[in-house]
């Protein structure tokens, strides 16, 4: 069977690559630090080994719009093209060109099926910074093949918190069924408190820092049960109303398994929003625990 | 009410660089073009069949026709959508970093939890 060789969270900051790359006079302050932990946090997926990524995340009002929307998607397709021009625009983001895994692809989808999620499905699928991000930071090379999980956390209604979660325990449970020998590492990104568009916006740190904090402690500890006692749809608006990007932390939680402590944990706290890693090295997986960067 | 609306005209200028040019220059010319051109194209339908009752409503087409972000976010407009757009729209008229997104947060700084609700 396939093995799960690291479970990763993180967020998914896209100014990462314009302040990593910048040089002289553009360079922000803040990049030397937020570069060492990156690169900090990369060993951690680079230690893994990994084949495949299975990669979650969230389409921006991309591909995915409000007249067919989604809850939860799979792409499979032989190849993603990646990034869109308002990225390139307001981020300074690179068109990037990934292969995918049709087979894990096919078979999350058959089997995530089967166990109780209408999960959509995507053959022809366009991926934005949600997973191009935690490649540009996790994965430069971009030299796996990938398959990609979009999650609806942006279009009310939205699937439950608990949900997000159960879905993140399948794709663990699935992954470690696969038949063959591949080491599969399943990365997912989300925010912390974040707002856009409203008065919160682009404070000097994220709108709502004791959510941050809490949230910081349940990802690392693995306690989701305090996650999912504390977090609702309507909960959420109030640490920022782009807050419900937790629930792919959820996911993760579910991934990583619940009450298993992360191997490797770091944070950054920048403005805007609250930059968060989070690295698992399941029983088996061969990978050597990083000690924390905190 | 037609948040959907609002939002499918933020997303569809929003992803094309000649739009967002067009929009930035002409607010209301654009406006009027767009319900009467392309409010009821369906996206995924882009030849063929239409849709025949998407119109804004008053509010919305003042809203869109002056550029008043603070009204689309009144209005129910979805936050991500109308930062998105206006960060293209204007960030380039101001100096300081992050300048227009802050004065975008100020101007809506008489607004508290519960924000109007952006459900379509």
């Amino acid at each position: 069977m396939a093995t799960v060789a690291a479970v990763i969270a993180s967020t998914h900051h896209p100014f990462y690559y314009r302040a990593s790359t910048s040089t002289g006079t553009d360079r922000p302050p803040f990049a030397d630090e937020w570069v060492a932990k990156i690169e900090a946090f990369r060993q951690t997926l680079t230690q893994a080994r990994p084949d495949v990524l299975v990669m979650v995340g969230s389409d921006h009002f991309h591909q995915l719009w409000l007249d067919n929307m989604p809850q939860f998607l799979i792409g499979k397709a032989p190849f993603y093209d990646a990034n869109f021009y308002n990225e390139e625009r307001e981020f300074g983001l690179p068109r990037m060109f990934l292969k995918g895994h049709e087979d894990l692809s096919a078979y999350l989808l058959r089997e995530g099926l089967d166990a109780g999620f209408d999960l959509a499905f995507s053959n022809e699928l366009r991926i934005d910074h949600s997973i191009t991000c935690p490649l540009i930071t996790l994965r430069p090379e971009a030299d796996l093949p990938i398959v990609p999980i979009y999650t609806n956390i942006f279009a009310p209604p939205m699937p439950q918190p608990r949900r997000f979660a159960e879905l993140g325990r399948t794709i663990r449970r699935l992954v470690e069924a696969w038949p063959g020998e591949q080491r599969v590492a399943i990365i997912g990104t989300g925010h912390l408190s974040l707002e856009l568009g409203g008065p919160r916006q682009f404070g000097p740190h994220g709108p709502d820092p004791e959510f941050d904090r809490k949230a910081v402690g349940w990802i690392a500890s693995g306690d989701l049960d305090s996650a999912l006692a504390e977090v609702s749809l309507d909960s959420l608006w109030e640490p920022g109303n782009a807050t419900h990007g937790f629930m792919d932390f959820m996911l993760m939680m579910g991934a990583a398994g619940a009450n298993v402590k992360a191997d490797y944990t770091d944070s950054l706290d920048l403005f805007h929003t609250m930059e968060a890693y989070f690295t698992w090295y399941p029983d088996g997986a061969g990978g050597t625990p990083e000690q924390s960067g905190r | 009410m037609s948040k959907y609306l609002l939002n499918k005209f933020l997303y569809t200028i929003d992803r094309d660089p000649e739009l967002v040019e067009r929009y930035r220059a002409d607010p209301s010319g654009t406006v009027a073009w767009w319900e009467a051109e392309q409010a009821n194209v369906i996206l995924n339908c882009p030849s063929g069949e239409r849709s025949t009752w998407l119109a804004f409503t008053d509010a919305e087409r003042q809203a869109l026709a002056t550029h008043d972000y603070v009204q689309l976010f009144e209005l129910g407009a979805h936050n991500f959508l109308t930062l998105t757009l206006f960060i293209a729209l204007f960030e380039r008229d101001y100096a300081e970093p992050l300048g227009f997104q802050r004065e975008y947060a100020v101007r809506l700084s008489h607004w508290s939890v519960p924000y109007p609700d952006i459900s379509t």
